[in-house]
């Protein structure tokens, strides 16, 4: 074996010391190297323990009714499904040191209109204001409570939520018609919009009251209730809020 | 002798080989006993109002820098116009300036559509990444080691909502992890938490009263790219055709 070798050429034998070398190499770490080290989910149980213990910042809502009152008060209002964090900001370190550590209490007008500032693009329904339009340079806090936030009054009634509506409407032939004159509002649409909504006419028969060419008024485009538009509702393709009502 | 010796040898190797199988065996039930929570979110676009509290929480929550473009969460405005065109924009306000308040005539209808990782249950990012560094928990969280990651970016190539970023600091990818140091301890995620319309519902896929499963029998969801079987866990409802 060993003059065998010493026969072959001297860059063989560098290759085949090198080739001897990685076999070996191999063999120890597929089969003697303890399974831990190659174990996949060591890194994963590491990964997950560290993501697990990262610090909190937020406290969570039902930690601040444990000291304060107004946790419970705010329930009768608008804000009733708020948590306290999403105006007052992370609180956990103020849980932790109730003391020292004072979270914000938003005082400026532009803390409320990054929800209630007018955005076309918002869901009709939610409160909003144009802040340029809307008592400008008060302070909201010293109309409304933020804690007890109440339905708006007269005579931004609708509008207060509505706006969009109320735009087109403010320019539509419709302008001087009360928003009540063709929709009935249940008391409890104010307190709770989503649940209990607002009416809207349900026959032909409510726009014919001034629509209908045998009807006295003068003024709005009339035609025969009976025979045109056939079966549909009139508002499902006239839309009465529309400067074009088209 | 030599038989008895044989013998004794034989049972030895054979009770040796068994011991570590029957703990095996003994293990296995105990672990699947306790079935594992499946995280999910539910998203109802028709609440979202894109006040931007959830990005600002989720920021300060994990730590992610307050630089523009770098969000684990972000709300898109999705403006579909009459002629077909659909514009959507990151509003955030370090992107975006604040929308004026006039109505845009060319615009159909327009909304906010706020985005996170979809928590895939077959995701790609964990199926390109060379090194294993990215993997879903038993909770069906995807998370990146960071001490793995060489961050390679191939993950975010990969990702088809973008839901990835580069940590400028770390260098390594990061994502959302549903706040996973929170809802592993029974707390909502931060963006859950402040969402001051209720517009984000989180919760465990696998039981039947957990708010998630509730929303998603009362709403009519779905989720997004479906074509792409990703498989995502987070369910929008009042989903337009519009959104990507």
């Amino acid at each position: 074996m060993a003059n065998g070798l010493r026969g072959l050429p001297d860059s063989f034998l560098r290759v085949l010391v090198v080739f001897l070398v990685l076999i070996v190499a191999v063999i120890v770490i597929g089969g003697a190297l303890p399974t831990e080290f190659k174990d996949h989910s060591r890194h994963v149980q590491a990964t997950i323990a560290r993501e697990a213990a990262l610090p909190i910042r937020f406290a969570g809502s039902t930690e601040c009714g444990t000291c304060h009152d107004e946790a419970r008060l705010k329930q009768i209002g608008y804000h009733r499904n708020l948590s306290c964090e999403t105006c007052h900001g992370a609180a956990k370190a103020h849980t932790e040191n109730p003391v020292e550590v004072k979270p914000a209490a938003p005082r400026k007008r532009e803390s409320c209109a990054t929800c209630h500032h007018f955005d076309p693009s918002r869901p009709t329904g939610f409160a909003q204001i144009n802040p340029v339009m809307h008592f400008p340079r008060q302070a909201c806090i010293s109309c409304h409570d933020p804690h007890q936030a109440q339905p708006p009054s007269v005579p931004e009634e609708c509008s207060a939520c509505h706006a969009e509506i109320a735009r087109t409407k403010a320019v539509s032939p419709h302008a001087l018609l009360e928003c009540t004159e063709c929709h009935t509002v249940p008391a409890e649409h104010k307190v709770a919009p989503r649940i209990t909504r607002a009416s809207i006419p349900t026959e032909r028969g409510f726009c014919g009251k001034c629509h209908d060419k045998d009807t006295a008024t003068l003024q709005p485009p009339k035609i025969d209730i009976n025979t045109h538009g056939e079966k549909y509702l009139c508002w499902q393709c006239h839309y009465p809020h529309m400067p074009e009502v088209r | 002798m030599k038989r008895r010796l044989f013998i004794s040898r034989l049972l030895g190797i054979v009770l040796g080989l068994l011991g570590p199988l029957s703990g095996r065996l003994r293990g296995s039930p105990a672990g699947n006993a306790a079935t594992p929570k499946r995280f999910g979110m539910g998203i109802q676009i028709d609440k979202c109002i894109g006040c931007g509290r959830c990005v600002d929480a989720c920021k300060e929550e994990n730590a992610v820098p307050q630089e523009p473009f770098y969000f684990r969460t972000w709300i898109e405005r999705y403006s579909v116009k009459a002629d077909g065109d659909t514009i959507v924009q990151n509003i955030d306000e370090r992107i975006t300036p604040p929308r004026e308040v006039e109505v845009d005539r060319d615009v159909l209808r327009s909304f906010f559509v706020p985005k996170l990782c979809n928590q895939c249950e077959n995701p790609p990012c964990v199926q390109v990444c060379p090194v294993g560094a990215t993997f879903a928990t038993p909770e069906g969280i995807v998370l990146v080691d960071d001490k793995r990651c060489i961050g390679c970016r191939y993950c975010i190539q990969a990702c088809p909502y973008g839901a990835r970023y580069l940590h400028p600091v770390k260098k390594t990818a990061d994502k959302c992890t549903f706040c996973y140091h929170r809802v592993t301890k029974g707390m909502l995620p931060a963006c859950v938490e402040v969402c001051p319309t209720q517009a984000r519902v989180f919760g465990d896929l696998s039981s039947t009263a957990s708010p998630l499963t509730r929303f998603r029998r009362m709403n009519k969801t779905a989720v997004l790219k479906p074509h792409l079987n990703t498989e995502p866990r987070v369910y929008y409802s009042d989903l337009d055709g519009e959104v990507r």
